[in-house]
């Protein structure tokens, strides 16, 4: 493993081949926002929150600090007023999902999002994926995952395996930035699997 | 469906992971659907989990979890055979079959859906069942035409 040297913030940061931005800035103490990111889990890149501007030979981009490798000499900036705009309006966009998620409204407040910004379409699960990927890669139950897709695209319940591991687990229960999975599960165990 | 038939398809793919599409896509011509027991199956013999093959049947078109008819209607509701008068020919399948699009009826003798274009415009409108074209349709030669099926 060869030792990667660039700059976040104007902070010298060494960190080593393979980790993503958010895991070399993490390990600095350099705070980058994230809504889908869990230590345990494998990067997922799906709430885009964590939109970092990158700047590599005179070039700046746009990346998702949780899913891009680090690279020798570039140089990263975790808050600059494109940065902040765009992560302003990925806020406002998923609070027309979730319009009232603790950790949106922290957000929101701290960006200036106006969070009835966009049309009101409640559906309260931001597809962060958080339930799914814990059930799969942590506990290995495979008891719930994502269907269908595009706009439909909704968590949904295995009932069988639901009713034998859920009871127990809830793992995933505190991960949920939205309740939205606490409500999907109460909704599913009572039409599904009515025993506990 | 028989589990043996499944197994057959499993097996012809050497029951690999990776073949778990390939499966599903034969399962879904030799039976018109995907049932739950056919699926749960697959997911044991190949160690796959549920829940990524209910991801696959839901996310690809090609898939139904629900029983289909024996004859499959398409009507084209595109912009050619809209003009055409595509909604009066709709109208009449819905009447003649008693279903909507999207829907079966109870003896699985015709499943309706529309569809964006057949590629034959010249034709329209078109109604398209099991794959055979037919062309410049009317309200009439619509209720002929869904009489010949069995």
């Amino acid at each position: 493993m060869s030792e990667i040297q660039f700059e976040i913030d104007g902070q010298q940061v060494t960190a080593t081949d393979g980790m993503t931005l958010l895991d070399a800035a993490q390990a600095e103490g350099i705070y980058i926002p994230t809504l889908c990111h869990h230590e345990k889990l494998e990067p997922f890149g799906a709430c885009r929150i964590c939109i970092v501007e990158v700047e590599d030979r005179g070039w700046t981009k746009l990346v998702v600090s949780c899913v891009y490798p680090v690279q020798n000499g570039i140089i990263v900036r975790t808050r600059s007023e494109k940065v902040d705009r765009i992560r302003k309006t990925i806020i406002e966009l998923l609070m027309a999902h979730a319009p009232d998620a603790p950790q949106l409204l922290e957000m929101a407040k701290e960006y200036g999002a106006v969070p009835d910004r966009y049309e009101k379409d409640p559906s309260f699960c931001i597809h962060c994926g958080l339930c799914v990927r814990y059930c799969a890669e942590v506990t290995q139950k495979h008891a719930l995952g994502f269907v269908d897709r595009g706009i439909n695209k909704e968590i949904s319940f295995v009932p069988e395996v639901a009713a034998k591991e859920c009871p127990d687990c809830k793992e995933c229960f505190p991960l949920c930035p939205t309740s939205y999975l606490q409500a999907a599960y109460v909704y599913a165990q009572s039409l599904s699997f009515p025993t506990a | 469906m028989e589990m043996d038939k499944v197994d057959q398809i499993i097996e012809k793919y050497n029951g690999e992971a990776s073949n778990l599409l390939q499966i599903m896509l034969d399962i879904q011509s030799e039976n018109n659907w995907l049932p739950k027991e056919a699926l749960a199956r697959v997911s044991e013999k190949l160690s796959v989990p549920l829940t990524r093959i209910q991801h696959i049947a839901t996310f690809y078109k090609a898939f139904s979890l629900v029983p289909k008819g024996r004859h499959k209607v398409h009507i084209c509701v595109g912009t050619a055979c809209h003009v055409r008068g595509a909604t009066r020919i709709l109208d009449t399948v819905e009447d003649s079959t008693g279903i909507k699009p999207g829907e079966t009826d109870l003896d699985l003798k015709f499943s309706v859906e529309t569809v964006n274009c057949l590629g034959c415009c010249a034709l329209g409108p078109v109604m398209e069942v099991d794959g055979k074209i037919h062309g410049k349709m009317s309200p009439n030669k619509t209720t002929q035409a869904l009489e010949t099926y069995e």
